[in-house]
């Protein structure tokens, strides 16, 4: 009964859906108040049901009721239960469920916390959300229903692949989600503004920090991602150019080109149809992400034409959404001319050249990851493209970008010449190149060219973010967060390029063969391995490795590396052991037995491996403390007086002033 | 020309340049960074240009996995079911690699026509299959003019 229940209240929030679609966009547009009126409600109510269909899914998940086919074909009754709940959304219907759950979530925060903003606009983007949300419903509903039945039922699921069986998994897809489906409120401020024509600067404050809440959750998403697949995986790789990944690079770079844009357009009223475009492209891409990944279009056309069906409608659906967006703005788009002119050294031409560096960058992943796809449909052979394509190119906008950023923290709005911040440009990058060359060549010996220029642009970076809160704190004038985020997100970068540079050009990777007993020498440390023994898990057998560690003869731990047999799906696993410390990582992975009690084993030293996840966690806390700034709840505060009584609004106003001076 | 109309044109070029600059890089990356993906039958027919580097994909052959004992040096064949290729490999295989199911390895031929492989990957979909594979497997059926999927290929299906 429970999941036909589920299916029912999917099919009601299909309905409700076309109701707030309807509704959102016809009502202003006719004028029928009564109609905008219900379509908060009608939201809400959708989100309801949703989050019933969705319990629906994991009640039939933990309680192992093998005749949904999900259930079937991803869980078993061996499973531990969070990973049960977690399998949940590990398959492609149950993750477009859980995608439609968090679009409503979002549809819901705007309609509840934007109720300042004008009627018939917010009406307009709970709209625009609610024809997103028709379209994901009816997709899964039409081509990936979660709650099919099996007749008969088996006795016990096929289990969930071994790989899926971790935190991360229960972490990385809802934070990820998050932050696709984020990227859908800016989407529908910039359709809303375009059908009314309006773009001025209280609407890119009341966009920005829906934007930038959406970019840190998808920061966190791909740090999660990438941190699983770096222990999960237990090989050491952290970012291999895979497809999927590319799917999630692009709109992050996206996005990010968003946030500097939206910030022109709210500070200076500039690049409004720039903003505008960025906004619809950076959704488009978390669209196209989503559909490309959940149905194979990425990593085989063949899987993809194997269901013709959700192929055909993905495309449909983004030619919808895109198409129509982008005609909006074809149409819209002249109508918003900005007056104001910008010296080149400004501030302004900086973030334009942020802008199109990260445009130029998304193009070089965009083209990486789509040729094999078009090199396959011209019939010219199978392809891959990989790391060797992607290290070099995407580094040609990435330098320029990096360089430029401290640049641009040291220019000012509107007027060039980065007048009275020579002596801290010098400052910084003289102290940036001495730290950066002392530490690769005194700490890691590094001889090359490239690594030391990474790391002192990425210190570079650091100085000149942590140069004005400095100065601000000298001349005890305030800290507002929107300064403490923007240096916290700018360090998290700069933290980032250190660690990245150094770990890539310095990191030391071998396989060998040991019997027990032996020792192998990587780098200053020395492995010694102490043998195999046999070990349980709660639904694998393991079996685990001893190999202690030492440094100059002092030791520095002892690591158990496993490899582990699940009982269901007779899967075989890595399970990288890792000593972790600010300086470096320490993994060892154990292969397979090699006859004569020699084992297989990969030993690998990365340095400043931590600074990777370091720099992507303030990158995220800099976009959330950024959001909390009193701006943003300013212009909220502004535009409800706007909207209340005239006297009411004097009076209010009035207080805000007695309380300022007080 | 006025000052903000220069101004702007430099601008313009500026951005032109860089992104013809960032296409030739990118373009020329490309070409020399793109590796094809062959079957057995098309390596044995000589499609494969001397000493290129490429992707080997099929099946392990059931018992064709050797093992220099204590060393990581590993050999085995890579099959199609209609042609095979020799492999071999000196580094730690992945975990999901095993006989009778779909890898994929990176390298070369030798001059003794031995694959070099310098990475093995047994990376899947969640049907336990590479896709390149699956469709070198199905191509081979077509190939053979077999309608119904064989046993092979339907042990890739959940």
């Amino acid at each position: 009964m429970t999941p036909e229940l589920g299916l029912f209240a999917m099919i009601l929030a299909l309905l409700l859906a076309v109701y707030q679609t309807v509704a959102g966009l016809l009502g202003p547009w006719r004028g029928h108040t009564r109609l905008t009126e219900a379509v908060i409600p009608a939201a809400i109510t959708q989100f309801l049901m949703l989050a019933v269909a969705f319990a629906c899914l994991v009640w039939s998940f933990v309680h192992n009721d093998f005749s949904v086919r999900m259930v079937a074909a991803h869980s078993n009754s061996a499973l531990p239960v969070y990973y049960r709940v977690a399998a949940s959304w590990g398959n492609h219907e149950g993750s477009m469920l859980f995608w439609i759950l968090v679009l409503s979530a979002w549809t819901v925060a705007v309609a509840l916390l934007s109720r300042s903003l004008p009627r018939s606009f917010a009406s307009r983007v709970l709209g625009v959300l609610g024809f997103i949300s028709v379209g994901s419903l009816l997709f899964s509903l039409v081509t990936s229903n979660p709650f099919l039945r099996l007749q008969p039922a088996p006795p016990d699921g096929i289990d969930l692949n071994p790989l899926l069986q971790d935190f991360g998994l229960t972490v990385h897809p809802p934070m990820l989600y998050l932050g696709y489906v984020g990227f859908s409120v800016a989407f529908a401020f910039a359709c809303a503004a375009m059908i009314e024509g309006r773009v001025d600067q209280a609407w890119a404050r009341w966009a920005r920090p829906w934007t930038t809440v959406a970019w840190m959750f998808l920061t966190v998403g791909i740090a999660l991602g990438s941190w699983w697949a770096y222990y999960e995986l237990g090989w050491g790789g952290w970012w291999a150019w895979d497809p999927s990944e590319n799917s999630i690079l692009m709109p992050w770079l996206l996005g990010t080109a968003l946030i500097h844009s939206l910030a022109v357009t709210d500070k200076r009223g500039l690049f409004k149809s720039w903003t505008l475009l960025m906004a619809i492209m950076s959704f488009s891409f978390c669209l196209l992400a989503t559909f490309m990944v959940r149905s194979g279009l990425l990593t085989s056309v063949h899987s993809f034409a194997a269901d013709p069906g959700r192929g055909v409608f993905v495309l449909v659906f983004l030619a919808l959404v895109i198409g129509g967006a982008l005609s909006l703005y074809t149409w819209r788009a002249p109508l918003l001319r900005s007056q104001a002119g910008f010296d080149l050294t400004s501030r302004e031409s900086f973030l334009l050249f942020n802008n199109i560096l990260l445009v130029i960058a998304t193009a070089v992943v965009f083209g990486g990851t789509i040729a094999p796809l078009l090199v396959d449909a011209l019939g010219l052979g199978t392809i891959s493209v990989g790391a060797p394509y992607f290290n070099p190119t995407f580094l040609v906008p990435m330098l320029p970008l990096l360089a430029l950023v401290s640049l641009g923290l040291f220019a000012h709005w509107k007027r060039g010449g980065l007048s009275g911040s020579q002596r801290k440009i010098f400052g910084t990058l003289a102290l940036a190149l001495v730290l950066g060359v002392a530490m690769m060549l005194g700490v890691y010996g590094d001889r090359s060219v490239l690594g030391p220029l990474g790391v002192m642009l990425g210190l570079w970076i650091v100085l000149s973010s942590l140069s004005d809160p400095i100065d601000r704190l000298r001349r005890r004038l305030s800290l507002p967060p929107a300064v403490v985020g923007m240096t916290l997100a700018h360090v998290g970068l700069g933290v980032m390029v250190v660690g990245i540079t150094t770990m890539e050009s310095r990191m030391l990777e071998q396989d060998v063969a040991l019997r027990p007993g032996e020792q192998a020498q990587l780098g200053e440390y020395t492995f010694r391995f102490d043998g195999v023994r046999e070990a349980e898990g709660p639904n694998y057998d393991a079996l685990q490795a001893t190999v202690v560690v030492t440094r100059d003869g002092k030791p520095v731990g002892t690591m158990q590396p496993e490899r582990r047999a699940y009982w269901v799906s007779q899967q075989s696993l890595a399970e990288a052991a890792r000593d972790v410390s600010w300086r470096r990582d320490l993994l060892v992975t154990l292969g397979e037995s090699l006859g004569g009690e020699s084992w297989s084993l990969r030993l690998q030293v990365r340095p400043l491996m931590r600074w990777v996840w370091l720099g992507a966690a303030l990158m995220a806390l800099g976009g959330l403390v950024a959001t909390l700034d009193k701006r943003y709840r300013k212009a909220v505060a502004v535009a409800r007086e706007a909207a209340a009584t005239p006297a009411a609004a004097t009076a209010r106003a009035a207080t805000k002033i007695a309380v300022q001076k007080s | 020309m006025t000052p903000n109309r220069r101004k702007r044109l430099y601008l313009v070029l500026g951005i032109v340049a860089g992104v013809a600059i960032a296409g030739g890089l990118a373009l020329q990356a490309f070409r020399n960074n793109v590796t094809f993906f062959f079957d057995p039958t098309q390596v044995v027919a000589g499609e494969v240009a001397e000493g290129k580097r490429f992707r080997l994909g099929g099946m392990v052959k059931a018992g064709s996995v050797q093992r220099t004992s204590g060393s990581l040096e590993t050999r085995f064949v890579v099959t199609d079911f209609k042609h095979d290729v020799s492999v071999r490999f000196d580094k730690v295989l992945p975990d999901l690699f095993k006989e009778n199911s779909g890898v994929v390895a990176h390298g070369r031929i030798d001059a003794a026509g031995v694959f070099v492989a310098d990475e093995v990957l047994a990376k899947h979909d969640e049907n336990y299959m590479p896709p390149e594979v699956t469709r070198s497997l199905k191509r081979g059926e077509s190939r053979l003019g077999m309608d119904e999927p064989s046993a092979s290929t339907q042990s890739a299906q959940p």
